[in-house]
């Protein structure tokens, strides 16, 4: 079954014949996060980097911060071990040139770091990413194995 | 950063703004091609984070998208969104070469598409910036090829810093013979969003 992730949006399961997907990630950040032992898996797809910076911050799976705390919680719910969760990230892309020129557009290289920080704070090692550049990225995380495979257009397909 | 949120006030204004705009950049498109070109009421899309793509065929669809950011007395950026197939229509009239039906482009038919795009933008930029009487400077235009989810989610992060909904002004133009469609999404950050809206008369 696909379970597919919306942009600001997060999903969990265990069902191991499942896959996550995040279609067309630009400047967001997509968050996977996996327990190989209990096989429990979760993806995010987050927009902001910093939910106290912005006061309209009801909606918690638009960042980085507020979506790795709900999700983590959401997966020890299934039985996952926090120590035994282990994240792969993508996307964090500058689609266009402009934004490099304007340092309060630079959102796709601040969400990367924020959930990188994110991640650290939860002792949470990365074991693979694909991130920045200018092009968008789709992710699925197949809930089996834990595998992530990212695909773009015209910049080849890749399994983290 | 302080509280907002956009009313009906606002939207009412911004599908203004995208009228005025989007009438002015079909203009130009019809002295470019020498043709006459139609306009459709512009509608104004109020969409979800998660839909934000749906409107051009869904996150993964290719898009093709010429981005202009915008400073000055006014911050933000327009984008000027169009499909493949329109663009082929597009670049035709501009080539003379209307049996054409590839829907990959050549460099000198790319730089054709983001040439029309800019003037487009342009067009819509200056009927902005007379409108709310302020001075606007505008960048190096950039194209993309790209999933329309990745492009769109420029647009929404912004929106996504003031509201729950990205606001996109459609307009829907064409000619006698094809159907082309583009869609404009101007995009002000937050504070000049503020003084647009004081600029026409709205707190």
């Amino acid at each position: 079954m696909t379970i597919i992730v919306g942009m600001a949006d997060l999903k969990v399961t265990k069902e191991p014949s499942s896959m996550l997907t995040t279609l067309g990630l630009g400047s967001c950040v997509g968050i996977a996060l996996y327990d190989a032992q209990s096989k429990v898996a979760g993806l995010a797809h987050i927009m902001l980097p910093d939910s106290t910076q912005i006061q309209n911050n009801k909606n918690i799976a638009k960042f980085a911060d507020t979506a790795l705390k709900k999700m983590i919680s959401d997966m020890l719910l299934l039985g996952a071990n926090k120590s035994l969760l282990k994240a792969k990230i993508a996307g964090g892309a500058q689609m266009f040139a402009f934004e490099s020129l304007n340092p309060g557009m630079r959102i796709g290289e601040r969400n990367i770091e924020a959930v990188r920080r994110q991640l650290k704070l939860y002792n949470i090692p990365i074991l693979g990413q694909d991130v920045g550049l200018n092009y968008g990225r789709t992710v699925e995380l197949y809930v089996n194995d834990g595998s992530f495979l990212i695909k773009t257009i015209g910049h080849g397909n890749k399994t983290v | 950063m302080e509280l907002f949120t956009l009313s009906d006030v606002h939207y009412e204004i911004m599908r203004e703004i995208g009228n005025i705009g989007c009438g002015h950049a079909v203009s130009a498109l019809s002295k470019m091609l020498n043709k006459k070109v139609g306009m459709k009421v512009p509608q104004v899309k109020l969409l979800e984070f998660g839909n934000v793509a749906g409107f051009v065929g869904g996150p993964e669809n290719t898009i093709i998208s010429i981005f202009i950011g915008i400073s000055g007395e006014i911050n933000g950026m327009i984008l000027f969104l169009t499909e493949q197939p329109s663009a082929r229509v597009l670049v035709n009239m501009v080539f003379g070469t209307p049996k054409n039906t590839e829907l990959s482009f050549s460099e000198m038919e790319l730089s054709a598409i983001q040439e029309i795009g800019n003037i487009m933008c342009s067009s819509y930029l200056s009927s902005f910036a007379s409108l709310i009487s302020k001075s606007i400077s505008q960048s190096v235009p950039d194209m993309s090829i790209d999933m329309a989810g990745a492009i769109l989610s420029v647009p929404a992060i912004e929106f996504g810093k003031i509201a729950e909904h990205v606001l996109f002004i459609e307009s829907v133009f064409s000619t006698e013979t094809d159907n082309v469609s583009g869609y404009f999404v101007l995009v002000p950050d937050l504070p000049s969003f503020k003084k647009i809206m004081s600029a026409l008369g709205v707190d």
